[in-house]
């Protein structure tokens, strides 16, 4: 079903749902939303599945013009958006008729926003996902970020009777300062307990080489004990690099599988969602965790999410 | 040969739902069948908890449910397959593809820079690349990217000082004693001495890379006229990479 046409694509507007698991060992990343819990939330609004997948909107956003009527949620940073040149409010179910105009603004605060669609955005699905990963050209709309006249397809699901809105006390504030716990390792023998005691006591800041690959980070030199390589091993979204110029690298969703520099700590899944929001000049400050206190907080996120969609509340 | 492997393998978090097991810190082949025998091993024991093996040179990552297992338990968990496979003898059960490849000219344009730097014929040097079989170490970089080795020293050559933009889909290259296969347009710094017909990473297919880690290959030369054939062949699907197969 389509559902809309893209007017304006906005800087970097891509098709993401939860991300494409299982291919690592192919050299496939795991791509899908940055901020995974703004794209759950945008899906719950619309009651759709979590992993549906929805637009990610990259700072600025696109201009759609509605070709049926269909239901939509905007989450995520804050942006100004407009519905035939109506602001309308975000975290909540909104409607849109045929021929209805949806534009944005620049965000406001973080960098991302999603957008989703009642019964999910349906591009076919690639190795399990509909991610889109830009540098590997496949995935959401052949692979490609949005450009002016693409089709955004549907899946053609009943309208909701009934609207949701997100408490207010749920919605996250992005404020350009984050506070990321990791668990230290795979390779923090690596560092003089001097350079871990940098990377613990130092704010970083995100340089404009930051994108959905990674974020090169600037600040206090981090010290090696001796060699600033390794023999390849494999990565994942949250990890924190140190090359020989002592700045840390995050890895994020689209990063290569493998890397050859030290692993001085890994982000936990919650914090890398929320580095999702972070944008060139956001500071971020590392504090450290043991694996277990990570794995309560990991439960107590995905309780949280397994609630959510009952918190949510009803907006007739 | 200088092999370090540890004593006994090194199991270290990595972040909260995964972690690694390593066997060593440098490239080397008794290394990495460790951790391709541990990858099917853990395939084999079917744990639960586990949701995604990333086989590596040196380490196996472990990609897990922590809603499912606790870091210690899953560590006690593996441990306890790693013990068993140790008393076992190791069977690395891969596939062996041959690699149809055009030498030198414009498909390996660095082919006659390998030959001087190792005072070689361009032949020669193609005899020793093509001679030897390969093991698929580990797959990454960009999505089906192998990393093969070990070339014999003979032909080990330096990265290029500065990389190339642009390499294209299809290049066979060398970097020190490892080589390896472009499967889509890249930057990279290898020294270029052939190019492949065969697509090595297609994401509308399962599995979507032509090679996994513990696959073996070997590079057959073949002749422009041969790379144009076998091309037309993949794309009307009749083309078969079994290597008994000398229908070419």
């Amino acid at each position: 079903m389509k559902v809309f046409q893209v007017l304006k694509p906005g800087l970097f507007t891509t098709v993401q749902d939860l991300g494409r698991y299982g291919y690592l060992k192919y050299g496939v990343p795991i791509s899908g939303a940055m901020d995974t819990f703004s794209l759950v939330t945008s899906n719950l609004l619309v009651a759709n599945h979590p992993n549906d997948a929805c637009l990610e909107i990259t700072f600025i956003g696109p201009e759609l013009q509605a070709l049926t009527r269909t239901q939509i949620a905007i989450t995520g940073g804050v942006v100004p958006a407009k519905i035939n040149g109506r602001s309308v409010p975000m975290w909540q179910t909104l409607e849109a008729q045929e021929g209805d105009l949806i534009s944005f603004g620049k965000i406001e605060s973080g960098y991302r926003a999603y957008l989703s669609i009642r019964g999910g955005i349906d591009t076919p699905l690639v190795l399990g996902s509909r991610s889109t990963y830009v540098r590997g050209n496949f995935g959401g709309m052949n692979g490609k970020q949005l450009k002016t006249g693409d089709i955004i397809e549907g899946l053609d699901v009943p309208l909701l009777k009934i609207g949701f809105l997100m408490p207010e006390k749920l919605v996250p504030q992005f404020t350009g300062r984050f506070k990321v716990n990791v668990i230290l390792g795979p390779q923090d023998d690596m560092f003089t307990e001097d350079g871990i005691n940098t990377f613990l006591s130092n704010p970083y800041k995100v340089t404009l080489e930051a994108d959905r690959m990674g974020y090169r980070l600037e600040g206090p030199v981090i010290e090696h004990k001796a060699k600033a390589d390794i023999v390849s091993d494999a990565l994942l979204p949250g990890a924190v690099q140190v090359p020989k110029s002592g700045k840390p690298i995050i890895i994020m969703q689209d990063a290569q599988t493998t890397g050859g520099y030290p692993k001085i700590a890994v982000a936990i899944s919650h914090d890398v969602s929320l580095l999702g929001q972070a944008k060139p000049n956001d500071m971020i400050e590392f504090s450290k965790i043991t694996t277990q206190q990570a794995h309560e907080k990991i439960r107590e996120y995905y309780e949280f999410l397994d609630n959510l969609s009952r918190m949510l509340i009803k907006n007739p | 040969m200088k092999t370090k492997l540890y004593k006994s393998a090194r199991y270290l978090p990595f972040g909260d739902s995964a972690l690694i097991v390593e066997f060593g810190d440098v490239i080397s082949l008794e290394i990495n069948r460790k951790v391709v025998a541990l990858n099917e091993a853990i395939l084999k024991a079917k744990i639960q908890e586990v949701e995604e093996l990333v086989p590596t040179y040196r380490s196996l990552l472990v990609r897990y449910n922590p809603l499912k297992t606790t870091y210690e338990q899953l560590v006690f968990c593996i441990k306890d397959v790693e013990k068993r496979l140790r008393k076992s003898q190791i069977k690395v059960k891969g596939k062996k593809i041959i690699i149809p490849v055009v030498y030198g000219e414009e498909y390996g344009p660095d082919l006659t820079y390998v030959a001087q730097y190792h005072n070689l014929t361009e032949e020669q040097v193609i005899k020793l690349h093509s001679e030897k079989e390969y093991k698929v170490y580990m797959i990454g970089f960009v999505a089906g990217f192998p990393y093969l080795g070990e070339v014999v020293d003979d032909i080990a050559t330096p990265r290029l000082e500065t990389p190339r933009l642009k390499v294209p889909a299809g290049s066979v290259g060398i970097a020190e004693k490892q080589t390896g296969i472009y499967p889509c347009e890249a930057p990279g710094g290898w020294r270029i001495i052939g190019r492949t017909p065969l697509k090595l990473f297609n994401p509308m297919q399962q599995p979507p890379a032509l090679l996994k880690p513990g696959d073996t290959v070997k590079f057959k030369p073949i002749s422009e006229k041969e790379f144009k054939i076998v091309e037309d062949a993949i794309l009307k699907r009749i083309y078969s990479l079994s290597p008994r197969d000398k229908s070419k």
